[in-house]
């Protein structure tokens, strides 16, 4: 598969848990352009995370809207995937049955389901647990499954809600450079919310800074880098220095 | 060198298991000998005493001797049959009422606090003592032991699968809905597989408590059956023949129970 990617528009984009409920994030604007990598930076609470669950469809907004290349997100869809910050796998399947669990409820044929889940297992590089029990790999590699699971539905945009957190630096770093890599290879466009702000530098190709109370969207840094990056280049860490300090700024403004 | 050491770890590995399983069967060896030891004094207790002397037939001699007969003359078979054929019905009752509403309990809050305190309370009830309703209320005999059997099974299944429900990861749902399932992908792909190891525990438990209330509830109104068995033989004073249907109760549970264990295993997903 190789497409070119969505645009994504989120429009006036309220949020509030209940009518009564304080207000997670006010009037959120944002665009995307098609295959872009998005990085969202916040402290916990701003609202960085329930404004991804609206984008997935698994929430909805109090008022404003989403849109990708004009279609509406409502509800979720094969087409706008999230991964969790854990892989929340299924115990009871081996890795091949996890990858092709969306699939299986889009009701696509069997050999649809092998090829896809092959290729998709190849790409992630877990061609040797394919028939696996989930239980029985690392967290690196359980993390690769539930990439591989998002990824086999090929989606126009995948979600990512702080996904490497959890993981030692060697496999956050591996994953963080093959799924840029698999994203853009992919034509998917990414969104990524992360408190960290070296993986907005080694991932995204602009970043968003959100602050406040409720949250607003406060800067937009552009990620001007080459592919390949390490958090060691000079440029790297102009741009994070630069990035922490406007973050450190907009935080402070709202305090 | 490698292949060697591969062999070599898979060879103590084997013996391990080998020694494990004889050793395992050495102990129920030995629990069965102290067992029929306990029944054969019972036995020569009776026989030794003139005021118990009529009861010496339970003695596992007599009982041995009285197995032929038991077998030949399809006593033993009937019996089992008829018992099986209401065990069975009213354990699939059981399933098919106590699944459904253990899911309800697990899923809905608005249901759970509903029906929590009238479960427990019914739940607390001795299925025996539903029989008289339970004549009044079924055509026959049999329907009669049925809804018994079903009245002491779906409790341990319904309570079971709402268990098994409490301990699921919420977001397995998320994950799923995220991935587009629809109701019935979460209930068949996510729900059923997680909660088949509970569910079976619960139809384990549900099994044993069914064929404890079934040999009573065959006591009265029907002339077939194990229980039935049991009250024929003693009113005929056929002690051996009691006996004899007392020990396939007791092997005929322990053969279901074995199955049940082996179902457990299979549909287990948990390491440790």
């Amino acid at each position: 598969m190789s497409r070119s990617g969505v645009q994504i528009s989120v429009q006036d984009l309220t949020h509030r848990y209940s009518s009564r409920g304080p207000v997670t994030f006010d009037q959120v604007n944002l665009e995307s352009k098609p295959g872009e990598v998005l990085a969202i930076i916040g402290r916990s609470g701003c609202g960085k995370s329930t404004l991804l669950h609206i984008m997935a469809g698994l929430l909805a907004p109090t008022s404003g809207s989403i849109r990708l290349n004009n279609i509406e997100v409502k509800e979720p869809s094969p087409k706008w995937v999230m991964m969790f910050q854990a892989p929340h796998l299924f115990p009871w399947m081996q890795v091949s049955q996890n990858v092709g669990i969306g699939l299986k409820f889009a009701n696509f044929a069997e050999d649809k389901i092998r090829e896809r889940v092959e290729k998709t297992i190849k790409l992630v590089d877990l061609e040797e647990f394919a028939e696996s029990n989930v239980q029985d790999l690392s967290g690196g590699q359980q993390q690769r499954v539930a990439l591989a699971r998002s990824l086999v539905m090929e989606p126009e945009m995948l979600l990512l809600d702080e996904p490497f957190s959890a993981l030692d630096a060697f496999t956050r770093a591996s994953l963080q450079k093959d799924v840029r890599s698999i994203a853009k290879s992919m034509g998917i466009n990414l969104v990524i919310v992360t408190h960290s702000i070296d993986e907005a530098v080694l991932m995204a190709d602009r970043a968003v800074i959100m602050a406040g109370s409720p949250g607003k969207i406060k800067e937009e840094i552009m990620v001007e880098l080459p592919e390949e990056r390490t958090a060691q280049d000079p440029e790297v860490q102009k741009i994070r220095g630069h990035l922490m300090e406007t973050f450190r700024q907009a935080s402070t403004a709202t305090h | 060198m490698a292949a060697e050491i591969s062999t070599a770890q898979t060879s103590s590995a084997a013996v391990d298991v080998i020694v494990m399983v004889l050793r395992r069967l050495f102990f129920s060896a030995v629990g069965l000998g102290i067992l029929f030891a306990l029944w054969w004094f019972g036995g020569w207790l009776l026989e030794s005493n003139p005021a118990t002397m009529s009861f010496a037939d339970f003695g596992p001699f007599p009982t041995i001797d009285a197995v032929p007969y038991m077998v030949q003359s399809g006593t033993l078979l009937d019996a089992s049959q008829a018992s099986g054929y209401r065990l069975g019905i009213g354990l699939l009752l059981a399933i098919v009422t106590g699944i459904p509403v253990g899911i309800l309990m697990g899923r809905s809050k608005v249901f759970r606090k509903l029906s929590n305190t009238p479960f427990q309370f019914l739940r607390m009830v001795s299925p025996l003592s539903w029989e008289p309703i339970a004549v009044i209320a079924m055509p026959t005999w049999d329907q009669a032991i049925i809804f018994l059997i079903s009245m002491a099974a779906v409790w341990p299944v319904a309570f079971a699968t709402a268990a098994g429900l409490a301990k699921l990861d919420r977001a397995w749902f998320k994950v799923a809905r995220n991935l587009g399932a629809s109701w019935w992908d979460i209930l068949k792909e996510i729900i059923l597989p997680a909660i088949a190891f509970d569910v079976m525990t619960g139809i384990r438990l549900a099994l044993g408590v069914a064929w404890i209330v079934i040999v009573p509830a065959e006591f009265l109104g029907i002339t077939s059956g194990l229980g039935y068995t049991i009250q024929d033989s003693r009113e005929n004073l056929m002690y051996g023949d009691l006996a004899v249907t007392i020990l396939a109760i007791g092997i005929i549970g322990f053969l279901m129970d074995g199955i049940c264990l082996a179902l457990i295993k299979r549909f287990s997903w948990h390491r440790n």
